[in-house]
């Protein structure tokens, strides 16, 4: 591997990374103020993207608003999932709510599928195709977008988190739901405030995303699964600890490919990014127990 | 004298019916309509492929009844619709050989169920030609005595690709692939016949079905000495493979699948799709190949003929293997010499058998698809040279060789 060729598997992981990244904030989100894992979390990636596509290239609105508008259907449609979906079966125990949002991620597809077809499409670039040279390595302008997006996201959300009530509020659920009750925030405002904006950053993951990686009505299955991965190894805890997880994941993956160690070529990528997830899970089960007991 | 009047105009008349039905009844028994089936999806997953084999079966029946049908026979095709199910596919093959008594059938669209159909159709001992991709429906050759088929496979379509790359003396390949099916299949099928045409795969990199990026695969090609890339997918993966060349700029040539020959590939890959090159059936560059390409008739005259009855630009590919196996069914057709099969089960069996030996000899027949030399070890018997290279010009398919 020469230095430049590491340089490239350094800038595809990052991109890609940063992907997974805005996929597994939204898996955190959901997780920290309700403690259910929202499978359908790849579903409003794909949905962006899509509703990106349909209304730039088929109903020839300019890129900004249609840009806007698809971020705030599939936030949007998050609130309306839990509306639906998961408020009324509140009651009902977590493994069975993390059931429903595998129902709901079915469905989304299925809709999806019936309205755009089984084709897949690429909106327009943000800004041209022509890639940008970066010392050895090379990089497309909507990759700069992806990374760029990333960033800005992880930070409005920590001040977001930080400095407004209902950040703060959001962020007292997920420490401790009966305290943040008696004090009076409300809870099921929280988790609609949790799944909208947990729909919208998916969203923007969708859209930016899109023209580089193409899209298709399926593809919030394996972006589902790596933000998943990314939350993961994030720990689910902090906003924060998902973004380096999901770019953590996207470089492994990258690097796996050029390690060109024994039989390790690009067909274990996959598989790599697995095994780090379960070694993670293993882990983290035993640190969750300890927890348990300790409280 | 009313009455005998009355009796009399009565009895000339039953005459008359008695010697009308027996008149009707005697052409019946000298010419026989030869029936064959037709098993199309032309509704459900793969009804863009049924539909069109559909509308050209129907047309060129029409074609040959007018024209005064096989040796005087009348043609009737008896076209079930599959929707796409390979168990109700089982099932209308069981009606076509049992209830409806064709000489043979053509179809059906899909790989899946013409697989699932090769018990059935090898129980009852009657010629099938396939109009589905996979090589499987006819090999093993001895356990598909009854089965042929149209459309290339994976090997020709890799056969031309090596071809076109050995003559400009290209040697050293990378080949990058999907990991599921029809990757799978074109990867081994690059990594095996490689040798046969002096060419070297120096790196050979997968991607799985749903990836997004495919640059690391590609840095790695980069870092190889591979003069060109070979890329086994459908058509969303190769258009990935293709961006993401551009984003690194390689630039060196990019080789795709059959996969790749629709509209969708060339709207996502846009300008990157320009200079990719891939093997097809001529008949979506009809237009270009040359006045001396022995098919060049064959593929105007069918392009025009059934685009005079569906419409402009309505052609596809997948019309023509059906063209393709109703010719060869005509053709074995015309050579049998058995005036009645329907008289009795050993005359029907007879003629099958008879019809399925004659397709089997089938050589230098000009088709759609390609050229067929059919063999018993060939029941495909695609001659090289079938398919043209085709280039991406300014977003157009252009031939390329």
């Amino acid at each position: 591997m020469s230095a430049d060729q590491f340089l490239q598997y350094l800038i595809s992981g990052l991109t890609m990374g940063s992907i997974y990244a805005l996929v597994g904030l939204g898996f955190t989100i959901i997780y920290a103020v309700t403690r259910i894992i929202n499978f359908a979390q790849g579903e409003f990636v794909m949905l962006g993207g899509m509703l990106s596509f349909t209304l730039a290239v088929s109903a020839g609105l300019p890129l900004a608003p249609a840009i806007i508008l698809s971020v705030l259907i599939a936030a949007a449609i998050g609130a309306i999932m839990y509306l639906f979906a998961i408020r009324p079966a509140r009651n009902a125990s977590v493994v069975s709510l993390i059931i429903i949002t595998i129902g709901v991620a079915i469905f989304i597809r299925g809709i999806a599928g019936e309205l755009w077809g089984v084709d897949f499409v690429r909106p327009p670039y943000w800004a041209g195709s022509e890639s940008i040279r970066f010392f050895g390595a090379y990089i497309h302008p909507q990759a700069l977008w992806i990374i760029g997006t990333t960033l800005a996201v992880t930070v409005l959300l920590h001040l977001f988190l930080s400095y407004t009530m209902v950040g703060k509020a959001l962020k007292a659920c997920a420490i401790n739901p009966r305290a943040a009750g008696l004090v009076g925030v409300n809870a099921k405002t929280m988790a609609l405030i949790a799944f909208a904006l947990a729909a919208a950053i998916g969203g923007i993951g969708g859209v930016v995303m899109a023209p580089l990686t193409l899209t298709s009505y399926n593809v919030g299955v394996m972006l589902g699964l790596k933000g998943f991965v990314a939350a993961s190894i994030g720990g689910f805890k902090s906003p924060i600890a998902a973004v380096v997880g999901g770019i953590t994941l996207g470089i492994i993956e990258s690097l796996s490919v050029g390690l060109d160690w024994g039989p390790f070529t690009s067909a274990y990528k996959d598989v790599i990014a697995l095994v780090v997830l379960l070694l993670i899970l293993l882990l983290w089960s035993g640190r969750l127990t300890e927890e348990e007991r300790a409280g | 004298m009313k009455k005998y009047l009355t009796w009399s105009v009565m009895l000339l008349m039953v005459v008359a019916l008695v010697a009308v039905s027996a008149n009707c009844s005697s052409t019946e028994e000298e010419v026989v309509t030869y029936k064959v089936g037709a098993l199309f999806s032309t509704t459900g997953g793969a009804s863009n492929l049924g539909v069109p084999e559909e509308n050209t079966v129907k047309m060129v029946v029409d074609q040959i009844n007018d024209a005064g049908g096989i040796n005087g026979h009348p043609l009737e095709v008896i076209i079930y619709n599959d929707e796409t199910n390979s168990e109700k596919c089982v099932t209308l093959a069981t009606k076509l050989i049992e209830q409806d008594e064709v000489l043979a059938i053509i179809g059906p669209t899909t790989s899946g169920n013409s697989v699932a159909i090769i018990e059935t159709i090898t129980t009852a001992e009657i010629p099938l030609i396939s109009c589905a991709a996979n090589i499987g429906i006819i090999e093993p050759v001895g356990e598909r005595y009854w089965i042929f088929k149209t459309p290339q496979t994976d090997k020709e379509a890799i056969g031309e690709i090596y071809a076109y790359l050995a003559s400009i003396n290209i040697s050293d390949i990378a080949i990058i692939s999907n990991t599921s099916g029809f990757g799978a299949t074109g990867r081994a099928i690059l990594l095996d016949d490689a040798d046969d045409y002096g060419i070297t795969v120096v790196d050979d990199q997968v991607f799985n079905e749903g990836d997004t990026s495919v640059q690391s695969q590609l840095t790695h090609i980069g870092g190889t000495d591979a003069e060109a890339v070979v890329c086994w997918d459908t058509d969303k993966g190769s258009a990935i493979v293709a961006l993401d060349m551009q984003t690194l700029q390689m630039d060196i040539p990019l080789f795709c699948s059959h996969g790749i020959a629709n509209q969708a590939f060339i709207d996502a890959a846009g300008a990157t799709a320009n200079g990719v090159i891939f093997p097809a059936g001529k008949l979506i560059i009809v237009d270009d190949i040359p006045a001396s390409d022995p098919q060049k008739d064959v593929l105007t005259q069918y392009r025009d003929d059934y685009e005079v009855i569906y419409g402009n630009g309505t052609i596809n590919t997948f019309g023509g293997h059906a063209w393709d196996a109703l010719q060869m069914v005509v053709m074995a057709l015309e050579d049998l010499d058995i005036e009645d099969p329907y008289e009795s089960a050993d005359s029907l069996a007879d003629a099958r058998a008879a019809i399925r030996d004659s397709i089997e000899q089938i050589t230098g027949f000009v088709g759609i698809s390609g050229i067929f030399d059919m063999s018993a070890d060939n029941h495909l018997g695609m001659r090289a040279g079938s398919l043209a290279m085709i280039e991406i010009v300014d977003g157009k398919w252009t031939w390329h060789q």
